[in-house]
């Protein structure tokens, strides 16, 4: 079936006229229309804009010029804006809004030849750990129905789980590509900050925000981080660092790693101590990486506690400003018949935004108000330094990290009611966004039916050394083969 | 009781960059409403911010010219409040970390005539820092409604703080309008205050004589004119004095000024935004400058008023006076060398500018960048009165034609055609005016003799006749002689 | 840990600025309680009743949990505010934005005659 097969696969299956892409793409429509329904991943499905892309890539594909991700159907997260497609973030507040230009994620990934087949759903405006915060309704996970696909984009994860399709765009700000990756059993990397454009993609924390991708393999995240990724103008926080090898990936495709692995694995004592799910797993990960030639050590992050405390003030304040721009005043959800400008300001807000959102617009508002912003703000980012500083101080000893992505496997929807808890589902992380490091998270067993995931953390703009070893990983297992039943 | 006024300005000038400080849409004045806010200036979602290198490069200026530390590292913050002509929610300014630290700037006097130089008075400057402006809010264009244009949102503003040194309202708006003259100088403004290019709130408080403690101020927001400035803080000064003398207590209040009324009052929607919790903008990284590029900026400063004025004295012998009132506005300045540059004569070229010009501008209201007599045109009708073409009496009347004439040849040579359509050249032909002089002296033999006998004031009587004849194109000089050779006979 | 709302005081809310005078122990800041009602003024959130009872109660549990953070030393440490330490880059002062103000105006809730519309500000 269409719907598992990996980039490469289908690539070839084009061009060997096995399928149009029109075909490819008509093929993964019906199956979205045929499950979805269940899986509820999709918030927006563009048929028309498919087939039109579909149609186009078979043009291009004719003339045997295209590159490899020409034709390839994929989903994007509902907060990349797509210009004549509504863009919602999940929310009330966004639900009709149209926005008049593409991020440039979505623009490069369009010129790749890439056919959009949807938006997907996620929490409201990134913020959560189970995509139950959507406006839209819960997005359930492939592999039991009943449970979470993770957050915030779970509906992502559960489009390429489910086989709707073969790649979808994510955000990660504290966990949201990695921890649904590891839940819905596929492979997701989210790269440096800076190495991809937030131009475009609906801002939920902009020191933390960064766009990564999901896919079945390693190979296929490298070949779309390849073609999204790079300087843009348009974002100042966008790195200058150029990555040849990177932007390269998506005309070579092939990953370098038939050379013997060598190099140095670290796994953090804190990311391991009271670790209840998983750790034989990852144990089993460990022996199979030194069975590769890695060597592996034990090193110490000693500020990992303090990670999530820290988070939460700086990406709630970050937000609390972020999302002061809807206003319904220029676009957005503007509540009915206002009173007084005050009065329109606050029903607006108060109608438009949900229960998650509005707490960390209160808890942002709160760290960064007079009096408590040195307390709050302030300490938050010293914090932020030395959790950075403990990731540098074990990259002059390892060259990647090894780590768990999750306390436990999904959990039932509906299961975790205090936001604390909740709050406590991106522990392992976190403390990479807050360093701005490139992760990765890549399933590693099953554990009473639910994929588990590993993560391996590099240092800046190290994707290269983390894409090779996942891929070699993935050489010697066959987790991210493994394919849920889908019942409508 | 002896009462003390305190006031700092702090002045928003609107740097004149081609695009806005954060996005590329156009800064241009008065364009139909929301056709040059983009996406970024209208803060849809996901759109970023991306900092304008001419801001950058006219705050530094400008931070050179009045002497300042020029921060080599300074942060962009978001200053957070709710107002419907701020689209994000928020304004990029600078908080903690300003781009331009401690300067100062001169005053030329309280004397609203400048060169009367008093005292020196410099007046110290706090800090100048980088930041947005905001849109426009309409109140009176729809029965229940107010219409928000954000054209303007995104207009680079440097907002330039002094400390609380001034010490009256007329000190007040001397620094208003020194502050005016140097961001023009330093062409990083077009200080436009009609078009709200210049604005200013004065912070204002009052104490006893002697008093060392500053009383309770009050913020008098938004004022666009030299006038306003001078009569809002002159009423608000008297307001504090009739509150205190009454044995009451001065709030802390933000107020405006209402021109119509002449009276100043209180800002009832701004008491709630006070906690504007200030975080720097992680859209935006740190604005780091190097000595280079001050050093690169620094070698590029125009020559600013004080060293003009000392170049004209040195230069071409002018006075204090003269030299003060030629520089005190750039424009007054390039005019003056242009003409000087035409004339070769500087100080005809100043009582040219200072006089009949001065005069001109006053009486139609406009400003010399408008005059329609252009500098090239005063320098050469300067140059044909020098060179005897015409006399002085007749130049004026030429300015004055070529004034309403409204020419759109700008050239010098507009006034040689003048002079030559209208015949305006000067007589000087001995042989013509010895004819008419002759004839007069056979005419006149009573004032003949009276001058013979030695009634010298006579002759002023011959001069008026030959003028007379000579449609008043003669050479007084040539006629001065030809007639006394003439009567002494 | 209780989720018995605290008893809420006024936040000081001085002229302008980060005041120094940070407040003293956690503890207090917890025990003094948060003033929800003063936040969503600040953030302009209407607030069910219900919601804003529950607002508070999970405000609370979460600054609880954000106060561990306390516990870490950080003399002398300066803030990260960004990941990567970079300066800002500058743009060239040059217009190349094309305004389309219909398309804008298309998603605006109310707009008339280019302009967007509030209720009417009394200043």
């Amino acid at each position: 079936m269409q719907g598992f097969q990996n980039i490469q696969s289908l690539a070839a299956g084009l061009r060997a006229g096995d399928f149009s892409s029109v075909e490819l793409t008509q093929a993964l429509l019906a199956r979205i229309g045929e499950l979805d329904g269940a899986v509820n991943a999709f918030i927006n499905v563009t048929e028309d804009a498919a087939l039109n892309g579909a149609k186009q890539a078979d043009a291009e594909l004719a003339k045997g010029t295209a590159g490899p991700l020409c034709g390839i159907p994929i989903a994007h997260k509902d907060l990349f804006c797509t210009a004549g497609e509504l863009t919602t973030c999940a929310s009330k507040m966004l639900a009709n809004f149209t926005a008049p230009y593409s991020a440039t994620v979505v623009d490069k990934l369009q010129q790749a030849g890439m056919v959009m087949l949807g938006k997907t759903n996620m929490d409201e405006f990134a913020m959560g750990s189970s995509n139950e915060t959507s406006h839209f309704g819960p997005c359930h996970n492939p592999w039991d129905l009943s449970r979470v696909p993770g957050g915030s984009s779970g509906g992502s994860a559960a489009a390429v789980a489910a086989g709707f399709a073969p790649v979808a765009t994510g955000t990660d700000t504290g966990g949201s590509i990695r921890q649904p990756a590891a839940y819905c059993g596929v492979s997701g990397i989210k790269p440096t900050y800076g190495r991809v454009s937030r131009y475009g993609m609906v801002a939920f924390a902009s020191s933390l925000d960064q766009a990564g991708v999901f896919g079945r393999d390693v190979n296929d995240l490298a070949l779309v981080l390849g073609a999204m990724s790079g300087f843009d103008a348009r974002d100042s926080t966008s790195s200058e660092q150029a990555d040849p090898w990177l932007e390269g990936l998506s005309d070579n495709p092939d990953l370098n790693i038939s050379e013997p692995a060598k190099g140095t694995i670290g796994l953090p004592v804190e990311y391991f101590t009271d670790l209840s799910v998983g750790s034989a797993e990852l144990e089993a990960v460990r022996l199979q990486l030194e069975g590769m030639g890695y060597r592996c050590v034990d090193v110490s992050l000693p500020h990992t506690d303090a990670a999530i405390p820290a988070y939460y003030v700086i990406a709630g304040a970050e937000a609390s400003t972020n999302l002061s721009r809807y206003d319904g005043v220029r676009f957005g959800h503007r509540c009915e018949d206002p009173q007084s400008l005050e009065d329109l300001y606050e029903r607006s807000r108060g109608e438009g935004f949900g229960g998650e959102v509005k707490r960390r617009i209160l808890t942002g508002t709160y760290a960064l108000s007079v009096g408590y912003y040195d307390a709050y703000y302030v300490k938050a980012q010293k914090v932020r330094r030395l959790i950075q500083q403990d990731f540098l101080t074990a990259f002059t000893k390892v060259d990647l990290i090894l780590a768990p992505v999750a306390p436990t496997t999904a959990f039932a929807i509906g299961g975790v009611q205090d936001p604390v808890s909740m709050y406590q589902q991106d522990k392992f992380t976190i403390p990479a966004s807050l360093a701005g490091l490139p992760a990765m998270s890549l399933p590693c067993g099953m554990h009473e039916g639910l994929p588990l995931g590993l993560q391996l953390i590099a240092p800046h703009f190290h994707e290269r050394q983390l894409l090779e070893c996942g891929a070699r990983y993935q050489q010697q297992s066959d987790w991210h083969t493994q394919q849920p039943q889908v019942r409508a | 009781m002896n009462w003390e006024p305190v006031i700092g300005l702090e002045i928003h000038v609107q740097l004149n960059t081609d695009s806005k400080i954060f996005s590329a849409a156009s800064t241009a004045f008065g364009a139909e409403p929301n056709t040059q806010a983009c996406a970024v200036d209208l803060g849809l979602p996901g759109v970023l911010p991306v900092l304008n290198y001419g801001a950058v490069r006219k705050a530094v200026t400008f931070g050179l010219a009045i002497g300042a530390q020029i921060n080599k590292r300074s942060i962009f913050d978001r200053k957070n409040y709710f107002y419907p002509d701020l689209p994000k929610g928020y304004q990029i300014s600078q908080f903690e970390e300003p781009i331009v630290g401690a300067g100062k700037i001169r005053l030329h006097g309280s004397d609203a005539k400048a060169g009367n130089s008093t005292a020196e008075r410099w007046i110290n400057i706090t800090r100048a820092h980088l930041e947005e402006d905001a849109g426009k809010s309409t109140h009176d264009l729809y029965s229940s409604s107010t219409a928000i244009d954000l054209n303007r949102t995104g207009t680079p503003l440097l907002e330039v703080v002094s400390e609380p040194e001034l010490t009256s309202a007329a000190e007040a708006a001397d620094y208003f309008r020194q502050m005016h003259a140097l961001v023009r100088y330093l062409r990083i403004c077009d200080g436009n205050l009609a078009e709200g290019s210049m604005r200013c709130d004065a912070n204002v408080s009052v104490r006893p004589a002697g008093q060392v403690e500053l009383g309770e101020r009050s913020e008098i927001k938004n004022i666009n004119s030299f006038r306003f400035v001078e009569r809002a803080i002159e009423v608000e000064i008297q307001r504090q004095i009739d509150i205190l003398e009454a044995g009451g207590r001065v709030e802390r209040d933000t107020r405006l000024y209402d021109p119509d009324k002449n009276e100043t009052r209180s800002m009832r929607s701004k008491e709630l935004s006070n906690d504007y919790r200030y975080f720097p903008d992680p859209d935006l990284l740190p604005l780091e400058i190097t000595q280079a590029f001050i050093d690169e900026v620094a070698a590029e400063l125009p020559e600013l008023a004080e060293a003009r004025q000392a170049r004209y004295e040195a230069e071409h012998g002018l006075s204090e006076y003269d030299a003060a009132w030629l520089t005190k506005d750039p424009d007054i300045a390039e005019y003056f060398e242009v003409t000087t540059n035409t004339s070769q004569d500087a100080k005809l070229s100043a009582n040219w500018l200072m006089g009949d010009m001065s005069a001109a501008l006053n009486r139609d209201d406009i400003e010399i960048a408008q005059a329609p007599v252009s500098a090239q045109q005063l320098g050469q009708l300067i140059a044909r009165i020098k060179d005897g073409t015409i006399s002085g009496k007749i130049a004026k009347g030429l300015f004055e034609n070529l004034w309403q004439a409204k020419e759109t040849n700008l050239d010098a040579s507009a006034v040689d055609a003048m002079i030559a359509e209208q015949g305006l050249e000067q007589v000087s032909d001995t042989g013509e005016l010895s004819n008419i002089i002759n004839t007069l002296v056979a005419d006149n033999p009573d004032q003949v003799a009276q001058f013979r006998a030695g009634k010298d004031k006579v002759l002023g009587f011959f001069v008026g006749q030959v003028m007379k004849a000579t449609q008043g194109k003669a050479n007084p000089k040539t006629v001065n002689e030809l007639l006394r050779a003439a009567l002494s006979e | 840990m209780t989720n018995e709302p605290p008893v809420s005081t006024k936040i000081d809310a001085a002229d302008s600025g980060q005041a120094s005078d940070a407040p003293d122990a956690p503890q207090d800041r917890i025990k003094d309680g948060i003033n929800v009602a003063h936040l969503q003024r600040l953030a302009r959130l209407a607030l069910e009743p219900d919601q804003a009872q529950a607002a508070q109660a999970d405000l609370h549990n979460i600054v609880a949990m954000i106060d561990a953070m306390q516990a870490v030393p950080t003399d002398g440490v300066e803030p990260l505010t960004h990941p990567l330490e970079t300066p800002a880059r500058l743009r060239p002062d040059r217009v190349t934005e094309v305004v389309d103000r219909e398309a804008f105006q298309s998603v605006a809730p109310a707009a008339d005659a280019g302009f967007y519309l509030v209720p009417k500000v009394i200043e």
